[in-house]
């Protein structure tokens, strides 16, 4: 007898919902074994940490201050991995976007008029990640460059770019050495609608509708869904492949760039230490339990952020390591990825006699 | 100068060395077709279990077993997740870095002794330290080729031996056919998914090698967030060294060399800021790919493996 897989002609609907929902209670039960094995009650634990997360109005609005850079990159990377192009390159882009929103915000605040200001603000973040995303775009679509390794290459600059202008250039003279420029004018701050978090939530709201209409409704769409899953037929069907990548990454970046606009102006109010903890990298997660569906990324966000933010509270009141969010969230991803075996193929059992001979074929 | 290049040239190799074995190890996996994005959290992750081996063992040896041990046992989740299960790689390594740094944190928090509330951080443990070798020692730069502890020793003989085995033996071009070409290999009689489960298990060893030379060598003792991002770097290399692990040397020594004249320039009080001299290697990264991909394009040469990142799957053809 022979376990043979056979890819599924459309993904499996049952296996879409189910596989995060049993990935999810794996990674609960591994995770509480971990907890036990070093000593620790994981009904405790867990209890604290969704208490901590979701219990609270406090809670649940520091949730949603790390889901709303979740949302958005993870939107962004969402469009980029639609058409498989591997863009791990959000954080960078995140960064960038921040840096160019704070640059407008010191240095632009006294010649733009205040109702621009934010505005023009935003702006220049959504910009500065396009164009961050458009290098490795444009060295992919028309040069054939590996994007997984150049967006992840950007990334570095982009955060140390930063910190030589916290540390250095912008640095606050009057900041007692903090790393972080001053704080902007009151008119460049995002306004906050519970705690701390701000607007940034609505943008993500309104990014993810936006773009699962243009996903599901538009030929733009389909044509990005093409791309991704056979460039020859989309060629055939006479798609412009190259510039469809460049338009989709700067879509990408922006969404990036937004996000790290937003957590400047929402939260820092100034450039800081700080920006860069690791949202892009969860973003390509998030997109990747999401299944790549907008509207179920701003869930499986606010999930992660909870897991974050849920980490961080049995720190303070148990005194375990806030890194307990971090593994169950790595946790989480084993089940799924291993799940997608079901979602995208058939399992056939064959008996010996029939056993087609695949490694002759294979061969021919 | 002499003293002041030799001392610059020591600090570079004994920063490298922890890259060499981590370069050498993703060489080997990315031959077999499979690209490993973890190797960040597998570097922490043997970090701070070789330190707690070698703490609670007294041996800096048992540390360094532990963290291959590690190392493997990682790379093994990688290739059942990636081979087996045709999970896509990127995203798969990245989980285990994701996964790798948030356990190896939490670890760090909980494994040590309860006299210092169960962390690591903070405990002085064994040390691999440097064996100085009489006479040639005195060598004018060169000589900090033999001021190393025995890790870096034994690294100028792995990378040669990694080069021979990957480019002169039949093990070796069975390994680079599967990278290639799995199809073919196929045909040729080679078991591809044995064959990319044993590069990217012996690439986790390596990289749990590289991981714990950290902790047990270069800066001893577990901090939180100890590799700072050396496990990226390693990727990069990868690319810079184009997949050849002689290359793999210059390299780290590249990379080595940037940490080397920081602390040099650091202490002199330069005004080069430090972030674009680390900007260097990544920038550097980049335009070597685009100038490769150019090459190979012009020259129909292939840098990279073929399949490097495809699952391989007989049942779609």
């Amino acid at each position: 007898m022979q376990i043979f897989f056979e890819k599924r002609k459309n993904v499996s609907r049952k296996a879409i919902v189910l596989v995060p929902v049993v990935s999810f209670l794996v990674a609960l039960l591994l995770g509480a074994i971990l907890l036990l094995i070093t000593g620790v009650n994981p009904i405790v634990t867990y209890q604290a940490m969704a208490q901590g997360a979701f219990g609270t109005v406090y809670g649940f609005s520091e949730t949603l201050v790390v889901a709303i850079p979740l949302m958005l990159t993870g939107l962004g990377v969402t469009i980029a991995f639609r058409m498989r192009f591997w863009n791990i390159g959000a954080e960078g882009q995140l960064v960038f976007g921040g840096i160019a929103g704070a640059g407008v915000a010191l240095f632009l605040a006294d010649t733009i008029p205040e109702f621009l200001l934010l505005p023009s603000i935003i702006l220049a973040g959504m910009i500065a990640g396009a164009l961050w995303a458009g290098i490795p775009a444009v060295l992919k679509a028309y040069l054939g460059v590996d994007e997984t390794l150049t967006s992840l290459m950007l990334n570095y600059v982009a955060i140390l770019f930063a910190s030589y202008l916290y540390y250095g250039a912008w640095r606050d003279p009057l900041g007692f050495g903090f790393p972080g420029t001053a704080r902007f004018v009151e008119e460049a701050w995002l306004p906050r609608i519970l705690g701390r978090a701000h607007y940034g939530l609505f943008f993500g709201l309104i990014a993810a509708i936006i773009l699962w209409i243009v996903f599901n409704r538009t030929r733009w769409g389909f044509e990005l869904k093409i791309i991704g899953e056979n460039q020859t037929a989309a060629r055939y069907l006479g798609i412009k492949i190259a510039r469809n990548i460049v338009l989709a990454l700067l879509l990408s970046g922006a969404l990036s760039g937004l996000a790290g606009v937003s957590h400047v102006a929402g939260i820092f109010r100034r450039l800081q230490t700080g920006l860069a903890a690791g949202y892009g990298y969860t973003a390509i997660i998030i997109a990747w339990l999401a299944q790549l569906n907008p509207i179920a990324v701003i869930f499986v966000s606010i999930l992660m952020g909870g897991l974050f933010v849920g980490g961080d509270q049995v720190q303070m009141m148990m005194g375990l390591p806030s890194a307990v969010g971090l593994v169950l969230q790595g946790l989480i991803l084993f089940p799924m990825l291993a799940g997608t075996l079901f979602t995208e193929y058939k399992i056939k059992i064959v008996r010996p006699d029939k056993t087609p001979r695949v490694e002759s074929e294979a061969a021919s | 100068m002499i003293p002041l290049l030799t001392s610059i040239f020591a600090i570079t190799l004994r920063a490298g060395t922890s890259l060499v074995y981590a370069t050498v190890g993703e060489i080997y996996t990315e031959n077999s077709g499979i690209l490993n994005l973890g190797v960040e959290g597998m570097m922490m992750m043997s970090a701070v279990t070789g330190f707690g081996a070698a703490y609670y063992s007294g041996s800096v040896w048992v540390g360094f077993l532990v963290a291959m041990l590690v190392g493997g046992l990682l790379g093994a989740l990688h290739a059942f997740l990636s081979v087996t299960m045709r999970a896509n790689q990127v995203v798969s390594g990245l989980s285990i870095t994701l996964f790798g740094t948030g356990l190896a944190s939490f670890l760090g928090q909980r494994l040590g002794p309860e006299a210092n509330s169960f962390n690591l951080a903070g405990l002085t443990g064994p040390r691999l330290t440097a064996q100085p070798i009489a006479f040639v020692i005195n060598i004018p730069v060169l000589g900090a080729l033999f001021s190393q502890d025995i890790l870096t020793y034994a690294a100028y003989f792995v990378v040669p031996l990694a080069w021979y085995y990957l480019y002169k033996t039949r093990n070796g071009l069975n390994l680079r056919a599967v990278g290639e070409n799995p199809i073919t290999a196929v045909a040729m009689g080679i078991n591809v998914v044995k064959t990319r489960y044993l590069y990217t298990i012996l690439g986790g060893i390596l990289i749990g090698i590289g991981g714990a030379h950290l902790s047990l060598s270069y800066t001893p003792g577990w901090t939180e967030n100890l590799t700072g991002g050396r496990g990226w770097i390693v990727i990069a290399l990868v690319i810079f060294a184009m997949w050849n692990p002689a290359r793999a040397v210059l390299g780290a020594i590249l990379f080595g060399g940037i940490n080397a004249i920081q602390f040099r320039l650091q202490a002199i009080g330069t005004t080069i800021p430090s972030s674009f001299l680390n900007m260097l290697p990544y920038l550097m990264t980049i335009i070597v790919l685009v100038v490769m991909t150019w090459w190979e394009t012009l020259k129909k040469r292939i840098g990279a493996p073929a399949a490097l990142g495809v699952p391989y799957m007989r049942e779609d053809k």
